[in-house]
């Protein structure tokens, strides 16, 4: 797989804070002097243990919540803007799909907030449902399909407006594991396949091993960064799971953890 | 669903007639004992079910004409149920409109809600002249305080259960639609009225028998000089010559409350059969 030279950048934050519930008794700092620069077309995890901040980061890239201190900017513009001009999609760990709309309404629903007209949403939802290989499944409504397949629509409708970014808070955290692996597989695909850079957050180490360019790893209370690890597997199929250099890369992840841990 | 409704039509009767029987052989004590019946079951004050039933088909004068009670009692009612239609209409963009400012400002909540449930605390009784007076004085048709009386009902369910199910979408759907730039108003139709469907049908059922309740109190109270608020009242001083009268007009206003409870649940079948009763598609698949 040949790495985009992070030439431009998606994703800059620069000095930042972030302190909830300031000024009352249970103030606390989530994070703490967060500097961090995700290149164009990189796949980068967060990991962490729960309480380390970062979903908050992640919150923070997508300006659903503002920094305390320090700033965050997103393909050159305050990430405020970036919202605003809907620079990137978002994938929870839900998948938060409308139940009251059917599979394709769901994925067109961004679309529709744009003013898209009907014949173009339909036709890039059809697009989108091949992408994540549910072509048929256009017409049926959430309830009616597994939690694998939600979290499928889920990426196509983060991703049917072609967004520069794609920003992912532990979207198969719900899933059994087989479907799990899969879902990497298929996340992968689609990444090489549209270019997008991707920015996922999880607590598996294996996850973040298999999946991404580079590995973020943050340590809890405060939230900091730790270090940031560079993880070049080639191609990743079922193989490289099994593979020395990626149980390698996944122990070198492991003691970046545990290092935290006999620091704090 | 047809089926229940009659057994359980016929379990009633049986109840009512097996009741009056039983008090018949005992002199209306429970069986064995000297503890008398809650309600004695003499004719007058249990008509048989069958002279209830027979009484709809006793012809009574409306004006100059003269028809069947059932007749009778479906001209009232339809001149209720318009009252009630009209109090049902305004209840429920009253109650919405309030859930909906409730939502948009924490202040209008905090400020408004308890008052809202104060209303309800009101006696109808108290409340129904009034507005009637408040009415007349404006010169407004009865028809509209009856109205108002109803609406007075009706919007307190609405508005409480419209507010819970506009703040139903949990924080993962909200910070979607914050990803999309979406402003309030998007949220609202997109998201927070589709939401809060499912809340707010069972309010409506509610609200639609209030409805009904709200147009025969205002009938009563007001003196109006149709509806079947008006017949209740009629039948009512005259039940020590015709009980079954009496019985029949309320087995009336049931029926009322029940067509409105029904239109309700069919308006609710329509909006939101279509996410109900699907198989999953890995069942389909499979």
């Amino acid at each position: 797989m040949s790495q985009p030279v992070a030439s431009e950048a998606a994703v800059v934050v620069s000095g930042v804070d972030k302190v909830f519930n300031v000024d009352s008794a249970d103030e606390v700092t989530a994070l703490s002097d967060i500097d961090l620069t995700i290149g164009a077309g990189e796949f980068v995890s967060l990991i962490g243990p729960s309480g380390c901040g970062k979903s908050t980061l992640l919150r923070l890239v997508g300006d659903l919540l503002t920094p305390s201190v320090g700033e965050v900017t997103v393909f050159g513009k305050p990430a405020h803007a970036a919202r605003l001009d809907q620079d990137y999609g978002m994938v929870f760990q839900h998948a938060g799909l409308f139940d009251w709309r059917r599979v394709a309404a769901n994925i067109e629903l961004p679309l529709e907030l744009r003013g898209w007209s009907r014949a173009d949403r339909t036709a890039r939802s059809a697009e989108m449902l091949d992408l994540v290989k549910l072509t048929d499944f256009g017409d049926y409504y959430p309830r009616q399909l597994s939690g694998g397949m939600q979290q499928r629509v889920s990426i196509a409708r983060a991703l049917s407006f072609q967004p520069k970014l794609l920003l992912m808070d532990e979207p198969f955290g719900a899933l059994d594991e087989m479907t799990r692996e899969h879902m990497q597989l298929e996340l992968l695909r689609i990444w090489r396949e549209t270019g997008t850079t991707v920015v996922f957050v999880t607590h598996s180490i294996s996850e973040s091993t298999f999946l991404s360019s580079r590995v973020v790893v943050l340590s809890p209370r405060p939230g900091r960064i730790h270090s940031v690890i560079d993880v070049d597997l080639g191609d990743r199929t079922d193989e490289t799971r099994e593979d020395p250099a990626f149980f390698a890369k996944a122990t070198e992840i492991r003691e970046a953890l545990r290092a935290d841990k006999d620091v704090g | 669903m047809v089926a229940t409704t009659v057994v359980a039509l016929l379990l009633v009767v049986l109840l009512w007639e097996g009741y009056k029987w039983m008090g018949g052989q005992t002199d209306d004590h429970w069986p064995g004992t000297s503890i008398g019946l809650p309600t004695t079951t003499d004719d007058l004050t249990m008509p048989h079910a069958t002279d209830i039933v027979g009484e709809l088909f006793e012809e009574v004068r409306d004006g100059r004409a003269r028809l069947p009670l059932y007749l009778f009692l479906l001209k009232k009612g339809w001149y209720t149920f318009q009252e009630a239609a009209i109090g049902f209409t305004f209840g429920l963009a009253i109650g919405m409109g309030l859930a909906i400012l409730m939502l948009r400002w924490r202040v209008v909540e905090r400020g408004l809600l308890p008052w809202i449930n104060v209303s309800q605390t009101v006696p109808l009784i108290a409340l129904a002249p009034i507005i009637v007076t408040w009415g007349r004085l404006h010169d407004l048709p009865d028809i509209f305080s009856i109205s108002l009386i109803s609406t007075y009902l009706t919007f307190f369910p609405v508005a409480v259960s419209a507010l819970r199910g506009l703040q139903s979408p949990d924080a993962a759907h909200l910070e979607l639609m914050r990803s999309y730039a979406a402003p309030w108003r998007t949220t609202l139709f997109k998201l927070r009225l589709p939401a809060a469907r499912a809340y707010l049908f069972p309010a409506l059922k509610l609200a639609a028998t209030l409805s009904v309740v709200g147009a025969i109190v205002g009938e009563i109270s007001i003196g109006t000089k149709t509806g079947l608020g008006r017949a209740i009242l009629e039948y009512a001083q005259r039940y020590a010559v015709s009980p079954e009268r009496l019985y029949a007009a309320v087995l009336g206003s049931a029926a009322l409350g029940l067509s409105v409870f029904g239109l309700v649940s069919l308006a609710e079948r329509l909006v939101m059969k279509r996410t109900e009763g699907m198989q999953r598609a890995d069942e389909v698949v499979a």
